[in-house]
Order: C-alpha cells, then structure tokens, then sequence
C-alpha cells in the first residue's frame, strides 16, 4: 500500500529553493534511512509531509490524504519526533494526557512503552518535559510515537541523545511494533540504523540524489 | 470540541506556573482590589465622588498597563512557543487547527480575565462586610468594560503573532501598536486638531476607532454622566450618540474590534507556513 506520495515537491523560503522538485513513494513496509548534508532539505521535507509547510509546486498525499486540508485525518495516523526535543513547558502527566485525548492512546500503553525504553514516568511525572534530561525527553518522545501504532513514523534523529544501552532498547521497541509500517529516519550515521532499514535515501541541495534499497 | 478546551485547560495550566501570570495578578488584580476597596470604603464616607476619584486612577492605570501586559505575554508565547519548536511538535498531533488556535485564544482569555473577576469579587466582598451601598450596576459595567478591553487587545495579540513570524519583529509591533493607541488617545489627536482644519465629528470619529479611547469615554461616562472631565468633545458625543448608545459602543465596539482581528489571525494560521 502506498503510504505517502510526493510529487515534484517544491519549496521556497525567502527565494531560497529548499526543495527543488522532490518526488519520492513510500509504501507500507519500507524503513528508509534518509541521509544527507546540514541544509539539504531533509527536515523541510518532512514538515511539508506534516501539512507544516504550503508548497510552492507539487503535490503530497499521504494515504489518499492532503496533509493541509484533511490534517487531523493524515496526523492520526503519523508518529513524529522532531530533530531537537522541543522544550514543551506541559508536565509529563499533562502531556501524556495530551497524547491521550488527541490520539486515543491510552496513558498506561506510552508508560509501559517508557518502561521498556528504561524510564520511569512515575518519579518525573509531575515535572515540566523541559526540565528532564535530554536522553530522557529523547526516551519519552519514542515511547509516545511509538505507543501510537501509526502507519506512519517520521523520526529526525531519534538516536541522537540516546546512550548505547538506550539505543538498544529502541531497535529492540521498533522490531517488536506488531503492525506494518513505513518509517523515515533521517541520521547522519546510516550504520546506526543498519538492520532497521530497507531502503537509503540521500538528498542534496533539495533533491534527492540517490535512492537504493539494501 | 472537545480538543479546544483540552488545548485552553493546558494553556491555563501552563499560565498558572508561569511568572509573568502572577506579576500580572498581583499589579493588576491588587491594583484593581485596592481601588475597589479604598472606594467603596470612601464612598461611605465621602459619598459617591470618593469611588470616583479612585475610579478615574485606576482607569488610566489599566489603560496603560493592561493592553501591553496582554500584548507582550501573548505574542511572546505565542512566537516562542514557534520559534522553540513546542509547536511543531504539538501541532504534529491529530488536532485540527481551529481546535489548536481557538483553544489557545480561549486559554489565555480566561487567564487575563481571571485576576480581574477576582479582584472584583474581593472588592465587592469587601464592600458587603464593610456595609456600604454597592453600585452594582456600575461594578458590572465596568466588568463588561474590562471584558471588551481584554478582548480587543487578545485579538491584536493573536493576529500579530500569527502575522509575523519572529519574536523580536512580534514584541517590535505590540509595543509599536500600543505606544500608538496611547499617542492617539490625547495628544496626537489634539496636534492634529490645530494643524488640519479638519471638522470636529470625523476627528472625535477616528479617536473612537481607538478601542482605547472607547474604553476611556465608557469608563468616565460610567460615574461622570455628562463627561465634563474630557472637555467640550464630551456634548459633542452626548449630543450625537447619547449617553446609553455611548456605553454600548464602549462595550461591543472593542469585542467586535477583537473579534474580528482574531478572526484574521485565524485566517493567516490556516493560510500560511505553520513553522
Ligand atoms: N522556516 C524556514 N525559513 C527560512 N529558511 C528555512 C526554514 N526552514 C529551513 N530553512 C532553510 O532551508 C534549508 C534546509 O533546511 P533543513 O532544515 O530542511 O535542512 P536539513 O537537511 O534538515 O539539515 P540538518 O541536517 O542540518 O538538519 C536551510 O538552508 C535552512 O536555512
Ligand atoms: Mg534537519
């Protein structure tokens, strides 16, 4: 099935050429390590996957979805976890409960998720998600996307601030999800993700340049 | 629905741990029960004119403070909340966006309204121990009055932060509108007055487009009915408008001002780049 359609995406900032005619398929099942230098694209691509971004040309789908128009239809079924944790000032019971009533998923599944990725909600839940340490914002954020059972996982740099051990626990978390789904990794180590991925994707100066399945 | 109150309960929660929230509840909202206290004590004494005074004071306080309090709280969480990225993340939820944009406006009402009401509630407490006649009709025109103000100045907030896109260009523009709409509330209009030769009626008409200077005339129309204290605009405005249509303008225009630039915030959330 076709996850996400993107079609000669492009995107301006200020007349900057960010994207420049990205096309790109995404069915269930692929697991794609998206590469590439600082500014090529990566992130910008992703947002406009989100319904972040209004794009100049082209067009993106994702599931016979318009990620602006139908965008509660299309995030339903899509994990994100953005490049920096971002500093959400809501406490980690007010953001669990956040999760709960938007998506349906349950407080007691992302704990248990949180468990398995080593943390402990219990003795932090009453602090703000900024104040937790990097590793354990990092941890939280893949318990919550992954807890979702979405179709769809959009992970910028998910393994950056997390130490070996948690890592791990990560693969581990992400071999055991037991539905099909489609994942896009953007790293800049692809041999971290070896084993997770079935596909490499590299872009440069907002195209993509190479495109191979391993 | 049920997303937008979600999204304003956990603004309010997020408001009420916050610094800002309670230097804004204690200046304005002590300030409020102060004056209401001291007045309505006073007035047992001194009669009507002691409220009044004590009226007039905190008028001009809260037209000063209470538009740039609302202004540079809201467009600064509003544009940091984009600028760290807090809503990237939270926007990559299933929640529409007029759950996300009207949730927030509702939050960050009930947040600068709320000190208000309390304040009022411990001045009218206050007067009911001390047993002195309570203008009722007067405390709650003067809510109404503070609502309209609350509003008006939420919806510029709301259309700033969602019209320019960085912090500092966010916090330029608050302090811009709001160092204008005081100009004009006297002395801007008074130099334009003895330049232009222009007629009287258009110049009162631009100065009440000042949700401000609505805010202003219904306030002193509130316990000085016949406005001698802004002059000899004041038979003008009487004469023209009357007294009730007077209040009524000084309570609904600055609501529908606000309205309507929150409505236009609306529309530029939904058109343009989130991010
Ligand atoms: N909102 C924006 N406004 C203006 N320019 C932007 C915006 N977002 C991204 N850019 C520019 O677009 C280019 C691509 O940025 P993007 O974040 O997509 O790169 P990236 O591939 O994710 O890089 P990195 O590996 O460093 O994360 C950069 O030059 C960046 O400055
Ligand atoms: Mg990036």
């Amino acid at each position: 099935m076709r996850v996400v359609k993107v079609k000669n995406a492009v995107k301006r900032f200020m007349g900057a050429t960010v994207l420049d005619g990205v096309s790109l398929e995404v069915d269930a099942g692929d697991r794609i390590a998206m590469m590439g230098p600082n500014g090529a694209g990566k992130t910008t691509l992703v947002r406009s996957i989100l319904g972040f971004y209004h794009l100049d040309a082209g067009s993106i789908c994702v599931e016979e979805h318009d990620p602006i128009r139908e965008r509660v239809k299309v995030l339903a079924s899509v994990s994100f976890i953005p490049q920096l944790p971002p500093p959400v000032k809501l406490t980690v019971t007010e953001l669990l409960r956040f999760v709960e009533r938007s998506t349906g998923t349950p407080v007691a599944t992302v704990r248990s998720r949180a468990e398995e990725m080593a943390l402990d909600l219990e003795r932090h839940k009453h602090k703000p998600f900024f104040k937790l340490s990097g590793g354990m914002k990092q941890k939280l954020l893949i318990a919550i996307a992954l807890a979702r059972k979405s179709r769809l996982l959009i992970f910028d740099e998910p393994t950056a601030s997390l130490d070996p051990k948690a890592r791990e626990h990560f693969y581990r978390l992400l071999e055991a999800q037991g539905h099909e789904y489609a994942a896009i990794y953007i790293t800049h180590r692809a041999e971290e993700l070896e084993g997770l991925v079935n596909r490499h994707i590299t872009m440069d100066l907002g195209r993509i340049v190479e495109d191979v399945r391993v | 629905m049920k997303n937008l109150f979600l999204v304003a309960y956990l603004d309010i929660r997020e408001s009420l741990r916050s610094k800002w929230f309670y230097v804004y509840a204690f200046v304005f909202g002590g300030l409020m029960g102060l004056f209401f206290i001291s007045g309505i004590t006073d007035s047992v004494v001194m009669g009507f004119t002691g409220l009044s005074r004590l009226l007039l004071v905190f008028m001009q306080v809260t037209i000063i403070i209470l538009p740039i309090f609302i202004l540079v709280t809201t467009v600064k969480s509003i544009s940091g909340d984009r600028e760290s990225n807090i809503l990237e993340y939270m926007l990559s939820f299933p929640i529409s966006l007029k759950e996300y944009y009207w949730g927030k406006f509702l939050g960050r009402f009930v947040t600068v309204f709320f000190p208000v009401v309390v304040a009022l509630f411990i001045g009218v407490l206050w007067g009911l121990v001390k047993g002195g006649e309570l203008p009722w009709a007067m405390v709650g025109l003067y809510s109404a009055l503070i609502f309209s103000l609350c509003l008006v100045f939420l919806g510029i907030a709301f259309f700033i932060s969602t019209l320019v896109k960085s912090h500092d260009v966010g916090l330029g523009l608050s302090f811009t509108v709001w160092i204008v709409l005081l100009a004009f509330l006297d002395v801007a209009l008074i130099g334009l007055m003895m330049q232009n030769r222009l007629p009287d009626g258009l110049i009162i008409s631009i100065a009440m487009l000042n949700p401000l200077e609505a805010f202003r005339i219904g306030a002193i129309a509130l316990f000085d009915p016949e406005l001698t204290v802004i002059g000899p605009v004041a038979y003008y405005l009487l004469d023209t408008l009357g007294h009730d249509f007077l209040m009524l303008y000084a309570v609904l225009y600055p609501v529908l001002l606000g309205g309507l630039f929150a409505l236009f915030g609306y529309y530029l959330f939904k058109r343009k780049d989130l991010l």
